[in-house]
């Protein structure tokens, strides 16, 4: 076995009062990617920084290739490569600009310089865009240029920082093959990469996981080593007697089930450690078949293997007025140019009360342009859209009223206490007095915030940050709620507890509109609409989107597979157009 | 409707005060200005320091330097002799200027032939130059005649004293209002854009008329709170008397306040982050400033330069609230200056509402 590129010992490190590393202690192989996985707020970041040297450990240190990163960075520098989540691309420059000048600061030779920057260009498939201007380029290439940039060292330790985030799965594949094909060619050189990431596939993929939850490392072992216990304790429960999200909430209230989550319209079924496997019956369905485990499960094992029964679910269903008769959405031709581009192409669809819809799409696909029109953040340039019955074009403040929404990126008052955001969103959707009251109060308790009513919002940890903005769009019990990449980042058991939520409110008649390029989000809708450059090209449910790209070669697609094959068909069909 | 503008006023000040930097920001650096500006950018002399070239022995020219030397006006620092050595003490800015008496000043003087006296300045600082050279000619001419002084009687209406700070106060209270509305007015819309709460706010029931009104009634009251700062610190502590109607002089604040509250509300929908829309504050503040007469008279402007300081707002408030403290300006006279304000406002106003209209649509 050869030396560690990198060994970490004992790092503890926080900012404040916080404490982010609680004690990490590991060692960083070469020849492999090395995945660094866990949810937003972990210590990813924080601990990627510790390597490059970048930040001082508050205790422990970090050693590469025989240099301590605290005393003697400079010395391992030359051989580290860090990008950073947003890397410092000059969006005024072109690419091949960008790749000169980080060529230049790297000092390399004319004839390496040529050599790399060829290979580089190859291996992104960036070659026949270098004339274009960094910032013109979509969020997929940009990554792969940061990539090519940060590889353009050749650094023998490389450290990437979520470098799929905010990518297309097909962009998010290739920037894989491409860290992998570049780890190949540097193997003989003892290369080695740090990949954090939220995605657990990846995870999946990589040589070796590094699990970080809360600062702490819960796993620190080959995928297949940290998986090996689950064997034998997942299953997918077929013919349910319940619709599948009350047959999801049954099974989840059996002692053995650690986690029931809807997939289709089966249930898929997590048990417990040492728990014998129940009867299809015990869990409300016909038929109980074992299905490979997948690395979420294990992460779910790990952190909440202890848990109680239904600890994650919200205990009661949301009591719900009438909503008005007829769909909640209804969308016809709608359309968006901006100049001679046409974001949105004659799109139709319609959503009805108490359904999970989800807009699924590659960024810049239009997706985005959609649900803004539809919250009323953007007006159409053609066609309609009624939502909650309310025209949008004549009548957007009505139907503003009717509607909550929940923006990716916490969103609310950062320098308010909980309960005066609250107070300010009841106020703004025109509740006053008692009823005023009576909503922060039912809010405070149903979404668990009443400990931290008098915090400051800025500092609450993401989870509860997550809940309030949530409380808060649906302080006005609308009949629609838009979602926005809703649990992008967020772990295992906090995005069950939301989506548990969501099954409730959709139960009660709520009608849930969610744009997302997490798969794993796209899973919860009850229907789908795959949006490509502009236009929808494929809705149904994840089971018939799953089962139009079935084939031979691929007996049991997953959500992923079906909405590369669906994007790729449609590209083809409008090359051959 | 009320309810919400209500609702997004409520949260605008909660969110100003909540703040620690932004509650200092509102409320230190205009009491700081106000006492710095008050004390040291006053427009009176005293002490100049003065060089002292006398060339006679005579007494005649001994009474001249001691009356020099008496006045509170002047501060013999330096003995010069020769021109060289004038020329250094001016370059060194030792002295603001030398009194150079000739050798025939005593014997010119007794023989009632008609004695010279030199003053050289150093016209670097023209201002205090000026002021310099005509102090120093009431000492000349008070010496050369006693009798010629005695018909020329002053008054000073409005400011006996003629106490620059009376006269820098009622202005600093109209600037740092102005600025400071416009300064929140300005960070309001940024701030959401930049936080990426703007969005959230947007898909709520609210018009785009109640967040203008919602957005504009922060900087109001900020800009009302400083004036009413400024307004009691020059009369209780610096006693600068107001004379006028005080509910006179607070209605037309207001009208000001709103005009620096449109500015701020139009660059607000124009700046991406707060950054942006501070340096668009500043941007603003020094022409706001200049054009305003509150350091030079706009009457001595070249008459382009009136032209466009008559779209300063703070130069026709500034005329009103001089007026209104140390005169207790009557309605009919503000009415004068009211009137360009209000249009002025009104305008400013407009600029806000079609640019919120437009960030929010």
């Amino acid at each position: 076995m050869t030396a560690p590129l990198a060994v970490v010992e004992g790092l503890r490190h926080g900012f404040g009062d916080q404490l982010v590393l609680d004690g990490i202690t590991t060692a960083i192989q070469p020849g492999l990617i090395t995945c660094l996985v866990g949810p937003d707020g972990a210590g990813k970041t924080t601990l990627l920084r510790l390597m490059a040297g970048l930040l001082r450990p508050r205790a422990g240190r970090v050693v590469v290739l025989g240099h301590d990163m605290t005393r003697d960075a400079a010395a391992a520098h030359p051989a580290i490569g860090y990008m950073p989540q947003r890397f410092g691309l000059y969006e005024d420059l072109t690419v091949a600009e960008n790749l000169d000048l980080f060529a230049d600061l790297h000092g390399l030779d004319a004839a390496t310089r040529q050599e790399r920057l060829a290979r580089l260009l190859r291996f992104t498939a960036l070659a026949p865009f270098r004339g274009r201007l960094a910032g013109q380029l979509s969020g997929g290439m940009k990554q792969k240029l940061g990539l090519a940039c940060a590889l353009l060292a050749r650094p023998r330790l490389l450290l990437l920082d979520e470098p799929s985030v905010g990518v297309d799965p097909a962009s998010r594949r290739e920037l894989w093959a491409i860290v992998a094909a570049m780890l190949d060619e540097g193997r003989d050189e003892g290369m080695g990469v740090v990949w954090a990431t939220a995605y657990q596939d990846e995870a999946a993929r990589s040589g070796r996981v590094l699990l970080l939850h809360q600062g702490r490392l819960l796993a620190d072992e080959a995928p297949a080593m940290f998986l090996a216990p689950m064997n034998g304790r997942v299953f997918r429960l077929e013919g349910a007697r319940l619709a599948r999200r009350a047959a999801a909430r049954q099974a989840a209230g059996q002692p053995q089930v650690l986690d029931a989550t809807v997939e289709g319209a089966a249930v898929r079924i997590v048990l417990r450690r040492g728990a014998s496997v129940p009867t299809a019956e015990t869990l409300g369905g016909t038929a109980l078949a074992p299905v490979v485990p997948r690395f979420e499960d294990g992460f779910l094992d790990a952190i909440a293997g202890d848990a109680p029964p239904g600890a994650a679910l919200p205990s009661e269903p949301l009591a719900r007025r009438p909503h008005a008769a007829g769909p909640a959405i209804e969308v016809h031709d709608l359309s968006r140019r901006y100049g001679d581009f046409v974001a949105v192409d004659h799109v139709s669809f319609t959503v009805g009360a108490g359904e999970i819809f989800g807009l699924l799409g590659p960024n810049g696909a239009g997706k985005s342009t959609i649900f803004r029109m539809l919250c009323g953040l953007l007006r159409p340039t053609g066609g309609q859209a009624r939502v909650a019955g309310q025209d949008m074009l004549h009548a957007p403040a009505a139907a503003r009223a009717r509607l909550g929404y929940m923006a990716q990126r916490f969103s609310l008052y950062g320098e308010l206490s909980v309960v005066a955001n609250l107070r300010f969103f009841a106020r703004a959707y025109g509740l006053s007095g008692a009823a005023r009251t009576a909503a922060i109060a039912d809010s405070l308790t149903r979404f668990d915030l009443s400990a931290a009513a008098e915090s400051t919002a800025r500092d609450l940890p993401l989870g509860v940050k997550q809940r309030l903005a949530l409380a808060a769009a649906l302080i006005h019990r609308p009949d629609i709620l838009f979602l926005d990449e809703p649990t992008s980042g967020v772990d295992p058991l906090a995005r069950r507890a939301f989506w548990a939520r969501m099954g409730l409110l959709a139960d009660a008649g709520v009608a849930i509109l969610v744009t997302s390029h997490f798969m794993d989000e796209a899973e919860y809708c009850d229907r789908l609409a795959i949006v490509d450059a502009g236009r929808v090209i494929a809705t149904g449910s994840p089971g018939e989107l799953r089962e139009r790209v079935r084939s031979t070669a691929l007996p049991d697609p997953t959500l992923e597979d079906a909405f590369i094959g669906l994007v790729t068909a449609a590209a083809t069909a409008r090359a051959a157009a | 409707m009320p309810g919400r503008i209500l609702a997004l006023l409520l949260k605008e000040l909660a969110g100003l005060w909540r703040d620690r930097k932004t509650r200092f920001v509102i409320l230190v650096p205009p009491l700081l200005q106000v006492l710095v500006f008050a004390h040291a950018a006053t427009y009176d002399v005293t002490g100049v320091p003065l060089g002292v070239w006398n060339e006679d022995a005579g007494i005649e020219a001994s009474e001249l330097v001691r009356r020099f030397a008496g006045s509170p006006a002047f501060r013999i620092v330096a003995d010069i002799s020769g021109t060289a050595a004038a020329a250094a003490a001016i370059d060194a800015t030792k002295v603001a200027a030398v009194l150079h008496v000739p050798q025939r000043f005593s014997a010119d003087r007794l023989a009632g032939r008609t004695a010279a006296v030199q003053l050289l300045l150093d016209a670097r600082r023209s201002n205090t130059a000026l002021l310099v050279q005509g102090y120093a000619a009431t000492i000349v001419a008070g010496f050369a005649s006693p009798a010629a002084a005695a018909p020329l009687l002053t008054r000073q209406w409005f400011n006996p004293n003629l106490s620059s700070q009376w006269f820098i106060l009622p202005g600093l209270m109209v600037i740092i209002s102005v600025l400071m509305a416009m300064l929140v007015s300005a960070l309001s819309l940024a701030r959401e854009r930049e936080l990426g709460t703007f969005e959230q706010l947007l898909v709520t029931p609210l018009r785009p008329e109640e967040i203008l009104v919602g957005k504009a009634l922060p900087g109001l009251i900020v800009g009302m709170i400083d004036a009413n700062v400024v307004l009691l610190v020059s009369v209780l502590w610096f006693g600068v008397p107001m004379l006028g109607d005080p509910l006179m002089l607070e209605a037309l604040l207001a009208l000001t306040l709103l005009a620096g509250v449109g500015l701020g509300l139009v660059i607000s929908t124009i700046a991406r982050t707060q950054q942006q829309s501070m340096l668009g504050v500043f941007a603003l503040a020094s022409p706001l400033v200049v054009l305003s007469g509150y350091a030079a008279p706009v009457e001595n402007m070249p008459q382009v330069v009136e032209w466009l300081s008559r779209a300063d707002p703070v130069r026709w408030m500034l005329v009103i609230a001089r007026g209104l403290f140390l005169q207790g300006m009557p309605a009919g006279v503000a009415f004068v200056q009211a009137w360009p304000l209000a249009i002025v406002t009104v305008l400013a106003f407009a600029a806000a509402a079609i640019a919120v209209r437009r960030a929010v649509a």
